[in-house]
């Protein structure tokens, strides 16, 4: 089947829509704003007024976030998101992709250029005058949470680094976030894989295109993620070894989405990382189950808020973190229920989406702080960086509270 | 009783009819149309929505394949707003003979329509949907046309110029003044009473039923043979362009994207009855073969709802025992005075919807030449009311319409995007009480959910500002429901089986439809 067969295919399922309205009573979005029309008016209904090669009409569908739930609820199987997806590739394709668009969704490029400068950039974005003037100019929200710089880059450190050889061998796909601004979180999933047992090894890799998927940059997107596939693919000679990652919105990228939005299902690299990939929480627990997870866990003695991305929830997996952090003894863990945190990866940066993407987080973010929880776990980082900007607690993945309970933290 | 008097009566209301209203209307006649039902309520709204290039006749029938592209081009520019500009492609499936596109393609040169061959792989680029083996793919300038929109500006400028419409007028006899025709007996269904029109020529626009309206003024032996077919709407469109199978013409060989949907047409069965509405499963059954065979997946797709369309083929004695899709596509235009003794009345029947300007063309010029008052015909000059700016319809103009006011307008039916307001202006301008009305005005109720969301709305509305009294407006609802689901129930499996089991929960377990306090008089 080709690309297009393939999108063709999953327009169809607009066919499955029984319009009964569920994806609108859970869209975080329309729920925070009327500039949005909600996902089964923009999805479905608005699909089938949809001609290719015809002018987009529906700029409204722009205001999607992307975070998925509406695909996630729907009883029938309508790709909604997936489907707004492709209806903002095609905006995107006739009216131009602003600027602003093009940059922020490159976080390899941003990375590349920001950590050899990390203290000057990290000091011009945290400049209350630039960022007026970078909203002015660029249309990035001043207030939009924006990582810092780390200065150095993960990979630097595993190119130094040497795992042990384990019973089991993982290939690691870090991210950009863990690149270039939490190396450390990537320093922490590796001392937690090989303290069980596993080989870690981690190929030169790039961006997963997810961010450039999300603004509609489909073809960059595609580049991204294929070469991505190639880098990681030819580590997983060995029918055992899997891929894995702690950026949730990434590995679903490879597991599904690239394939689904970017209409990419024939390409049979791509098929095999995605069969292959493992977000790590899913991995960890899966050990666990196996007997094969240590559970030499050291009590912590403090309370933890824990939010399920809505990119973690698309992988159908449950909630893994949940059960990985009931094994620390003494750790009290509170659930919060709201939906989304706002982000949605790059949506929340965007000058005229910020104060949306702040009220859909609103409810979350009150949750986090009544819950008089510490700190706020939750997988993906670019939720974990609007958390913390709306809720003012800090934040980290869970795989930090197993790596402290491990007593990891000290060696 | 009442009695009116007009130049020219017009029976029937669907293409040809409102085309002869329109043309005759356009040449300073007075005219009366008399509709036993809606406007396009027949044959007219019964058809697959396809502008002809005449390439599907090419062939078989040069000299329809001759009207329909010289037609094509004069309707592109008069009706523009009721045409979208999609285009068509014949292609030779595996399962079309290879031998026929060269005879097509020669076919083509010799009727004046244009074609292009395209290489297969960008047929394929254009049409990702289409079956992956066909072999050749032809461009020819077909369009889909909306037949309601159509019918609805032929009847608005008549009406402009000085016609009178009578809807649900029901002629009951053609009054006769020794050789010669003087008018009709109607009767006003809404109202309940006769309605005496006196005119000087009578134009039978009736289609399948001119037979039967020839024999009320005592003519035998018009004989409209009528052809019955099946069209499936699919729920969206499959493809984006008219897709034609390359060879002679047969069933289910068309797939046309027209408004939100594609409608896969059709069969051909002779039937006595030109009321004939069956819809037998097998022909369902052929159909979505049919539709596999240009759409791999097609049976998956799903299907909203089917119905049944009785072509009018006019025929002569020679034809008697040739199936219907043999017989004639032009039409029959026949003065009575000459072939039966009978003054004063016109036959037009046969054609084809993209011929119906032509139709009334000519039938409009034997009127100027019984009434000895030549005035040359307009209508391939004149655009129609809507279409002045030559800009052809898009399928997204309905979006783009509540996109510009997001929060301001109330949606009643979701699948087609029909606003409250735009709703309510119909309710003011035709008085109706009947649901399925507004679906013709406005696509109200033929979307995937096939009225499940908007016929209990539209039924409130219509209470609430029409002043319809709630059991009348209860009524309306039943009758809406019990009409669609005669086109839902033959294609009930797949997606719109579920839809169905959803909308019965809304009607039966939430409204208790079947208990409503209706009032039966309402019509």
């Amino acid at each position: 089947m080709s690309e297009l067969a393939e999108l063709a295919a999953l327009r169809g399922t607009l066919d499955h829509c029984v319009k009964c309205t569920i994806c609108e009573s859970a869209c975080p979005v329309a729920a925070a704003t009327p500039l949005f029309p909600g996902p089964k008016y923009a999805g479905p209904q608005a699909e089938r007024y949809r001609v290719a090669g015809q002018p987009s009409v529906d700029l409204s569908v722009d205001y999607c976030s992307g975070c998925g739930i509406c695909s996630q609820v729907c009883p029938q199987g309508v790709k909604i998101a997936e489907l707004n997806a492709q209806a903002r590739h095609a905006m995107k394709v006739q009216r131009g992709v602003p600027l602003r668009d093009r940059i922020i969704t490159r976080p390899e490029l941003l990375g590349r250029l920001g950590t050899p400068v990390a203290e000057i950039a990290n000091r011009a974005l945290g400049s209350r005058a630039l960022r007026a003037a970078g909203e002015r100019l660029l249309g990035v929200h001043r207030d939009a949470p924006a990582p810092r710089f780390a200065g150095r880059r993960f990979s630097a450190w595993a190119g130094a680094h040497q795992s042990p050889v384990g019973r089991r061998r993982v290939v690691y796909f870090h991210g950009c976030g863990t690149e270039y601004y939490e190396p450390w979180e990537g320093e922490r999933v590796v001392a937690v894989l090989e303290h069980n047992g596993v080989e870690v090894v981690v190929p030169k890799q790039g961006c997963c295109g997810l961010p450039l998927q999300s603004s509609g940059l489909f073809d960059d997107a595609r580049h991204s993620v294929l070469a991505l596939a190639r880098a990681l693919e030819p580590h997983l000679a060995d029918p055992a070894t899997v891929i894995v990652g702690n950026a949730t919105s990434c590995t679903l990228m490879l597991k599904r989405e690239a394939r689904e939005i970017l209409g990419l299902e024939q390409d049979p690299v791509l098929a095999r990382v995605a069969e292959r990939t493992y977000d790590i929480c899913e991995l960890l627990l899966e050990l666990h189950q196996a007997g094969e997870l240590k559970t030499d866990l050291r009590p912590l003695r403090e309370t933890v808020a824990y939010h399920a991305p809505c990119q973690q929830q698309g992988h159908g997996i449950g909630k893994p973190a949940l059960d990985l952090l009931a094994l620390i003894p003494g750790l009290k863990v509170r659930e919060l229920d709201a939906r989304c945190c706002g982000i949605a990866g790059t949506y929340g940066l965007k000058a005229e989406k910020y104060e949306i993407a702040m009220a859909v987080g609103a409810d979350l973010f009150a949750q986090a702080r009544d819950s008089r929880a510490a700190t706020v776990a939750c997988d993906s980082e670019t939720c974990r960086w609007q958390i913390t900007h709306g809720s003012g607690l800090p934040s980290s993945h869970p795989i930090d509270y197993l790596y402290r309970s491990y007593g990891l933290d000290e060696v | 009783m009442i009695t009116l008097a007009t130049e020219v009566l017009v029976i029937g209301g669907g293409t040809t009819g409102a085309g002869v209203a329109w043309d005759a209307a356009l040449r300073g006649f007075d005219v009366i149309l008399v509709e036993r039902g809606d406007l396009a309520e027949g044959t007219s709204g019964r058809f697959h929505g396809l502008l002809h290039s005449g390439g599907r006749y090419v062939v078989k029938d040069p000299r329809a394949a001759r009207e329909c592209i010289a037609e094509n081009r004069i309707l592109r520019r008069v009706a523009a707003d009721c045409i979208e500009d999609c285009g068509g492609l014949f292609v030779t499936t595996p399962w079309d003979d290879p031998a026929y596109a060269e005879r097509f393609l020669a076919g083509c040169a010799t009727a004046g329509v244009d074609c292009d061959e395209l290489p297969v792989t960008q047929a394929l680029r254009e049409e990702p949907r289409l079956h992956p083996q066909i072999s050749r793919a032809f461009r020819v300038p077909d369009a889909a046309i909306d037949v309601w929109k159509t019918v609805s500006a032929l009847a608005d400028g008549a009406r402009q110029h000085g016609a009178r419409i009578l809807t649900r007028h029901e002629v009951r006899a053609l009054s006769r003044d020794g050789d010669t025709v003087t008018g009709a007996l109607a009767y006003d269904l809404r109202r309940g009473q006769d309605v005496a029109i006196q005119a000087r020529v009578t134009v039978n626009a009736t289609g399948a039923w001119a037979g039967q309206i020839a024999a009320l003024a005592g003519i035998e032996g018009v004989h409209v043979r009528p052809g019955r077919g099946i069209m499936i709407a699919m729920n969206h469109r499959l493809v984006a362009q008219v897709v034609n199978r390359c060879q002679m013409p047969t069933d289910g060989d068309i797939l046309v994207p027209i408004r939100t949907v594609s409608v896969i047409g059709t069969t051909d069965e002779h039937t006595e009855n030109p009321d004939d509405q069956a819809v037998p499963p097998a022909e369902v059954d052929s159909m979505l073969d049919e539709g596999e065979k240009l759409v791999p997946g097609f049976r998956q797709a799903r299907a909203l709802r089917v119905w049944t369309g009785v072509r009018p083929l006019f025929q002569d004695d020679k034809a008697q025992t040739l199936p219907t899709r043999d017989l004639t596509r032009s039409h029959a235009l026949l003065d009575h005075q000459k072939r039966d003794g009978v003054g004063g009345l016109i036959t037009i029947t046969g054609g084809k919807l993209t011929t119906f300007r032509l139709m009334a063309q000519q039938t409009v010029d034997l009127v100027c030449w019984m009434l000895s008052r030549m005035r040359p015909c307009a209508t391939g000059s004149t655009p129609l009311p809507g279409s002045e700016s030559g800009e052809h319809y898009r399928l997204g103009e309905r979006l783009a319409r509540k996109e510009a006011a997001l929060r301001e307008r109330q949606i009643v039916c979701e699948c087609e995007l029909v606003s409250r307001e735009r709703l309510e202006a119909v309710l003011d301008e035709t008085e109706t009480t009947e649901i399925d009305d507004l679906r013709r005005r406005l696509r109200l109720g033929m979307g995937p959910c096939q009225g499940g969301f908007c016929s209990y709305r539209a039924a409130g509305i219509m209470h609430a500002h029409g002043s319809l009294p709630a059991a009348r407006a209860d009524q309306a609802l039943t009758d809406f429901l019990k009409e669609r689901w005669k086109g839902i129930w033959p294609v009930l499996y797949g997606d719109q089986l579920r839809q169905m089991r959803f909308d019965e929960w809304v009607f039966h377990a939430v409204l208790d439809v079947e208990h409503l306090p209706v009032d039966g008089d309402a019509r």
